[in-house]
Order: C-alpha cells, then sequence, then structure tokens
C-alpha cells in the first residue's frame, strides 16, 4: 500500500545546530503513528516542516502521493502543537468557526459540524463562554474539536494527553482509534512512552535531529530483547546460575533470568525440569519502550546537547 | 486572499464589538469639548484679584489704567514700598516723575510674582498712555487721539494668497490650527494603533495561537490581516468623530438665536461687503459671520483626503514595524518597552519637527521632514494646511505621497520577514541586530 505521507531526506539547519539532519520514513495510511524523542530532538521542527509552517531546507515531502504544498495541502491537515493556544477573550463558538472557516470550510458546514462535536463531548453549553473561563482540561478537549473539525487525512497531535484527568484521556483516546479506523492517519508525538505502547501502530525515534529508531512497536520490542525471561515457581524453591542462564533477581516466587549466549530459552527449560523444579510459569519479558528509548538516549548525551557552529 | 479577508473581519469586529471601542469613540469628542471648555472656565475664573496700589506723581496714567475683572488699580496718596500690604494691597506700581523724550523705567513690586499676561497687559496700557502722552505733547488734540484709537481698533490684517492671476484670502491662524491638530491626531492615533498591533501579536504569541493559525494561513496574511483590520477599526473611529463632531455643531448652532442667524444669512447674501450691512449687524452676528469666512479659505475636501491618506499611509508604515516588535517579544512587557524605542523615537521627534512646521511650513527641515516616510504624515499635514499648490507645490506632495507609499511597502516586506521568524520563537530575547539579520536572510 502505498504511504500517505513520505518524508526523503528532510534537512533543517539553524545558525546554531542541525536540528533535522536527514530524515526519511513513510507513514502508512490509517496507521497511528508515534514519533518519539527527547526534548530538542528536532520533533517540533519536523512537525512544523510537514504542517507547512517551516519549508525544508533540502528534502521532500509527499502527501497522498504528490508534492507537499502548503498552500493547496493545508486542509488535508490537522495541527494541534505542544503549546496549546486560543484566543482568551472570544466566546467558543464564534472561536472554533473561525479557525474552522481559515482551515477552509465554509461558516454553515463549520457550524454544522462543530454542533456535532460538541453534542458529542458534551460541550454544547460552552458556546457563549470565554475560553477564559475553561480549565486547562477544558481547552484541551476544544482544541481536538478544533484539529479534528475539518476530517483532515493527516492528523498531527503534540502532547494530546498533557493536562486531562484519566476520563477526558481515555475520551480522546478512543476518539483517536475512531478516526484511525474511519481512515485518518495519526501522527503522535509524545515522550510518554506508556501512551505509545497503548496507541501506536509504528514508531520513530529522533535524537540530535536524526533518527535512530524506525518500525513497529512489537518489532522494535523483539530488536531490543535481552533474552530475559521470568520463571514462576513454588515459593522457596532456589535458582541458581548455570551454563544457561544467570539470575538477575529473585522475588517471591519469581526469578528473572538472562539466558547466557549460545543457548535458547528451550536450553533453559531442559535444565529446569531436569533439575526436578515444578514451573508455574514461563515468560519472555520484552523491555518497555521507555527502557529502548532510555538506553538509546543516554547513550548520545542528548541531555547535553550544546549548541555548534555549522 | 479569501483567508486574509476572514482574519480582517475577526480582528474587525472582535475590536468594534468591545465596549471599550464604544465608550473612547464617544467618550473622547466629549472629553476634548468639556477640556476646552474647562479651561476656559478656568483662565475666566480661576485667577487670583490683584489689587494694584499706583504711585503716580502726575497723575497721567490715572485715565489709561483701568479696573479690569483681574485687577483693580487705585491711587492712593500715602502708600510706599514698605506699607502697601499693610493697606491691603497686593502690588504696587511706581510710576516715574514722567517728562517726555525721557526713558525711565517703571517698578512693580509685588508680595506674590504676578503672572507674565497680567504683567504685559499693564505695561502695554503703560505704554501706551505714554506713547499718548508724546503725541499730544506734539500738539495732537485729545479727541482726535480717541478718534483714531476707536478706528484702529476695528481694522484687521487681511493676508491674501498669490494663485496664478486669482488671489483669495489667507488665514495664517487657521492653516496654524489644522496644521497643527491633523499632525497632533495623526500623532496620536500612530500610537494607539500601532501599539494595538503590537499588543495584538503579542497575544498571539503569548497565547500560542499563532502556531495554529500559521498552519492555515501564511504568517504575513496573519500580519497584514491583523494590520488591515485594525486600521479599519481606526477609520471607524475617526469617521464616527467628524459625524458626532458635525452632530454637535449642528446642536451647538441650534442655540444661535434666530435674529443672528438671519443677519448671518444677509452678511453671506451681501458678501460681507456692504459697509452698512456689516454695521448694522449685531457683533454676534459679525462674529459668526467671519468665523465661516475664516473656515471657508481652507481647501477642506482636500485636506480631508489629504489627513485620510496620511493616516492610512502613516499607520500602515508604523503598525507594520510595531508588528515586527509584537512578533519578537516574550512575555516580558519590559522587553517590548526597549525594543519600542528606536520606533517611538522618531514619532516623538516628527511630532516636535510638525510644531516647528505649524509657524514655518517652508524651512529646509519642513521640506525634508515633509518627504521622510517617519515624519512626512505628521509634517506634510501642518504643511498642506498652508495651501495647496501655494506653499507645498503638487510635485512636493505627489513626491511626498508616492515615498510613504513605497515606504510602507518596504516595512510591511521587512517586517513580515521578521515577524515569520519571531513568532514561532520562544524563551530568547531577541535584539535589533538579530531582527534585522532575520529581515535581510534570504528565503
Amino acid at each position: 500500500m502505498e504511504p500517505l505521507l513520505s518524508l526523503k531526506h528532510l534537512k533543517k539547519y539553524y545558525a546554531t545546530q542541525k536540528a533535522v539532519d536527514d530524515i526519511s520514513f513513510d507513514i502508512q495510511k490509517g496507521s497511528i503513528f508515534g514519533l518519539l524523542g527527547p526534548n530538542g530532538a528536532g520533533k517540533t521542527t519536523l512537525l512544523r516542516m510537514i504542517t507547512g509552517i517551516f519549508y525544508p531546507d533540502a528534502g521532500e515531502i509527499v502527501l497522498d502521493g504528490k508534492s507537499f504544498s502548503p498552500s493547496e495541502d493545508i486542509q488535508k491537515i490537522g495541527y494541534m502543537p505542544e503549546e496549546r493556544g486560543l484566543y482568551k477573550k472570544m466566546k467558543i463558538g464564534e472561536q472554533a468557526i473561525y479557525l474552522a472557516q481559515v482551515k477552509g470550510l465554509s461558516k454553515k458546514e463549520a457550524t454544522e459540524k462543530i454542533k456535532y462535536w460538541f453534542q458529542k463531548f458534551e460541550m454544547e453549553s460552552w458556546w457563549n463562554k470565554k475560553v477564559e473561563d475553561l480549565s486547562k482540561g477544558m481547552s484541551q478537549k476544544l482544541q481536538f474539536v478544533i484539529t479534528v473539525l475539518h476530517e483532515p487525512k493527516l492528523i498531527i497531535l503534540d502532547e494530546p494527553f498533557s493536562g486531562l484527568d484519566p476520563l477526558n484521556a481515555n475520551l480522546i483516546k478512543d476518539e483517536i482509534h475512531a478516526l484511525a479506523k474511519r481512515g485518518s492517519t495519526i501522527i503522535f508525538s509524545t515522550h510518554r512512552m506508556e501512551q505509545v505502547e497503548e496507541i501506536c501502530d509504528h514508531i520513530v525515534l529522533v535524537n540530535l535531529g536524526k533518527k535512530i529508531l524506525d518500525g513497529t512497536v512489537s518489532d522494535i520490542k523483539q530488536q531490543y530483547k535481552e533474552n530475559i525471561f521470568t520463571i514462576q515457581t513454588e515459593q522457596g524453591v532456589l535458582l541458581r546460575d548455570n551454563a544457561t542462564f544467570s539470575v538477575i533477581k529473585m522475588q517471591g516466587g519469581k526469578t528473572l533470568v538472562k539466558i547466557n549466549d549460545g543457548y535458547s530459552s528451550n536450553d533453559v527449560l531442559t535444565y529446569l525440569i531436569n533439575e526436578k523444579v515444578t514451573i508455574m510459569g514461563y515468560n519472555e519479558l520484552l523491555p518497555s519502550l521507555n527502557e529502548i528509548f532510555i538506553k538509546l538516549v543516554e547513550d548520545t548525551h542528548a541531555n547535553a546537547r550544546a549548541f555548534q557552529n555549522i | 486572499m479569501n483567508k486574509i479577508w476572514l482574519i480582517i473581519q475577526r480582528e474587525y469586529t472582535t475590536r468594534v464589538k468591545n465596549k471599550r471601542f464604544l465608550i473612547l469613540t464617544f467618550l473622547m469628542p466629549l472629553l476634548v469639548v468639556g477640556l476646552i471648555a474647562a479651561s476656559i472656565a478656568l483662565s475666566m475664573s480661576g485667577t487670583e484679584q490683584r489689587k494694584v496700589a499706583v504711585v503716580d506723581p502726575n497723575g497721567f496714567f490715572k485715565t489709561a489704567l483701568k479696573n479690569t475683572s483681574q485687577i483693580s488699580f487705585s491711587f492712593p496718596n500715602n502708600v510706599d514700598t514698605n506699607n502697601y500690604t499693610k493697606q491691603g494691597f497686593t502690588d504696587i506700581l511706581i510710576l516715574p516723575n514722567f517728562e517726555a523724550d525721557q526713558k525711565k523705567d517703571y517698578i512693580l513690586r509685588s508680595k506674590k510674582s504676578m503672572g507674565l499676561m497680567l504683567q504685559e497687559s499693564i505695561s502695554n496700557r503703560i505704554n501706551k498712555a505714554i506713547e499718548d502722552r508724546m503725541l499730544q505733547k506734539a500738539g495732537i488734540q485729545q479727541n482726535v487721539l480717541d478718534s483714531i484709537h476707536t478706528a484702529a481698533q476695528f481694522a484687521d490684517l487681511k493676508a491674501y494668497e498669490d494663485k496664478g492671476n486669482s488671489s483669495k484670502e489667507s488665514s495664517a491662524g487657521l492653516a496654524m490650527g489644522i496644521g497643527y491638530a491633523s499632525g497632533l491626531l495623526i500623532y496620536i492615533t500612530m500610537f494607539i494603533y500601532g501599539a494595538m498591533v503590537m499588543r495584538g501579536v503579542m497575544e498571539e504569541k503569548t497565547n500560542r495561537i499563532a502556531e495554529v493559525i500559521i498552519s492555515s494561513v501564511k504568517p504575513f496574511e496573519l500580519m497584514m490581516g491583523k494590520i488591515i483590520g485594525i486600521g479599519a477599526v481606526g477609520l471607524t473611529q475617526f469617521i464616527m468623530w467628524i459625524v458626532l463632531v458635525l452632530g454637535l455643531l449642528a446642536v451647538a448652532t441650534g442655540f444661535i438665536p434666530s435674529d443672528v442667524q438671519q443677519q448671518v444669512t444677509a452678511l453671506q447674501q451681501s458678501n460681507g461687503q456692504m459697509g452698512g450691512q456689516l454695521a448694522q449687524a449685531s457683533e454676534s452676528a459679525a462674529r459668526i459671520y467671519q468665523i465661516q469666512q475664516t473656515i471657508q479659505t481652507a481647501n477642506w475636501p482636500l485636506i480631508i483626503f489629504c489627513f485620510i491618506f496620511y493616516f492610512l499611509g502613516g499607520y500602515l508604515f508604523y503598525s507594520a514595524l510595531f508588528a515586527a516588535v509584537g512578533s519578537v517579544v516574550n512575555e516580558d512587557p519590559q522587553d517590548a518597552q526597549s525594543l519600542m524605542f528606536p520606533i517611538t523615537m522618531p514619532l516623538i521627534f516628527s511630532y516636535i519637527i510638525t510644531n516647528m512646521v505649524t509657524q514655518n511650513p517652508n524651512t529646509p527641515i519642513a521640506f525634508w521632514a515633509s518627504m521622510i516616510p517617519f515624519s512626512s504624515p505628521m509634517v506634510m499635514m501642518a504643511r498642506i494646511a498652508y495651501g495647496v499648490p501655494g506653499t507645498v507645490a503638487y510635485w512636493e506632495l505627489a513626491l511626498s505621497m508616492g515615498i510613504l507609499i513605497g515606504g510602507f511597502l518596504f516595512t510591511t516586506w521587512l517586517s513580515g520577514k521578521i515577524y515569520r521568524t519571531g513568532i514561532l520563537l520562544y524563551g530568547k530575547k531577541i535584539t535589533w541586530k538579530e531582527m534585522i539579520k532575520w529581515a535581510f536572510k534570504k528565503a
């Protein structure tokens, strides 16, 4: 299947640093795509290029089979930036209509769609209120509605759950899944790894302006697994290091082991059976994305990213 | 184009619907009228009474020094500089033992120093009395002198301005008034609306809504939409003020008694030429007629057209710069202050030049200041009031307008580039040097 969006060798250099340095990846239609990276990795710059706010210094963006042109394709994109903003003094209904019109909807279309979404999220009573009367979570919901209102093919959400209580976060999460099912493609940028594992099909990790990881969540976990297994036994059974594995940690009836190089998980089972240990559970422990993230980013000392002259 | 229109609409309607706009629109003319009325009332009633004891050994000045609402003169015998306060006087005026063709100073001593205006009015009277005295000594009769004085009071300087083969009455006072008022109005509105543009841009930036909108429209469209929208608000306000002032004038003329009005129309019909009509008319009718005549000396359609042109041109020129400043400011209003300085300086400087130009419209400074777009909106208005093509040649006006159009195209282009970078940049304090670098950096 042809990807909805593909980035080809994108580059964006600022005066003091390479914000995006030769990044390429594809995003499949209807997928929920996670764009991850530590602070200052170049995520926002990348998103701003995809939304047409910045022009790339080099490289190409292909959207829906055609080279991306900001003036024509803007309506196909819905962007919710990390730093959320609305006019504080403007009435919410008017504001939503205005922002939808700026996206290219007619006033009539905009009003109908806003009414639909406001009803869905139980926001009808907000129509004549001002944004300054809303709580942070409420304005978050409003911003989400404004982002998806014009039914964009590509929805870009930068940290969509920050400031939301679990109830509203679930509401938005369900909506993200529903939108994806209806054919929208979603780019989801965050540093909250547990959300990524839960929601995203495919992720890319950027750091220091470069792509360092690209794949589906399960593939990546397989790729970075360290052959760690949990063995559940009866209480009081003591497992010791041996040729097949070494013990990392024991707690209650659970033992965390790392299989030694050259042995498979079946070798461990054979060993345990020979030792007459009663096995009650045997699982591979895949690394969490969080661990992978920390491992990859720490190695590069990204926290200490210094300004450099180029 | 369609999107710019949406932005203009939003900027316009949210501001015009705002209560503050309505209050400012209706209160401002009332405030101005009230201020003028209050200052007149204050100057009429608020001053203190002075009681002046006059030591006049020859008794020449008794007739010249007449009591007024503010000063009463007395001529007691036994008063001197030591005891005048004890006798209840506020000042003592000691006149010399006057002999003709001799120059002698006279002395005023006061407990509290007298205002300059009062001092001048006293010295005018005394000098006149001395002059009369000298004329009398030269053999002119008192009654001849009196008739000369009364006749001289009616005469007025009528200045005419030659235009080809026709000449037209001109009024320097009116020209000065128009020039000053329109210069001041443009100066004030430049500040009000320029700052409004700047605050609007800052609001969008600090609210972070700029990023949402810029993902839908070009930064330049957002900036221009805001500038045009707020400019339209300013124009609306001016139109409402003009309507309001005309309305107030109509109401005011309603208070003029009908017989006076009839006399004024009679004067208008006779073109004010027949001495008989003017003499017959009451003093107030004559004054109204004269005011009308003076007002008619100005070329109002041209002045109003130029005013709107220079208001819009100057507004576009300066508001683009204000927008650029707004786009680089972060939350700290102090940054805005220091960044605004290079913009407010030429504005204030132009205002000072305008004040000079209202009195001397033809100096080289006046000419150059009316060409440079930083000052031309104010300075040119001050010069235009003196007459086109009399004081300002047509080519000068055309050149000044052309430069202003070029100027605002340049500032909007420049600011557009600064704005585009600045509006999305957070946290960093920006200097003018960096802004200039962005402006001239290639796209």
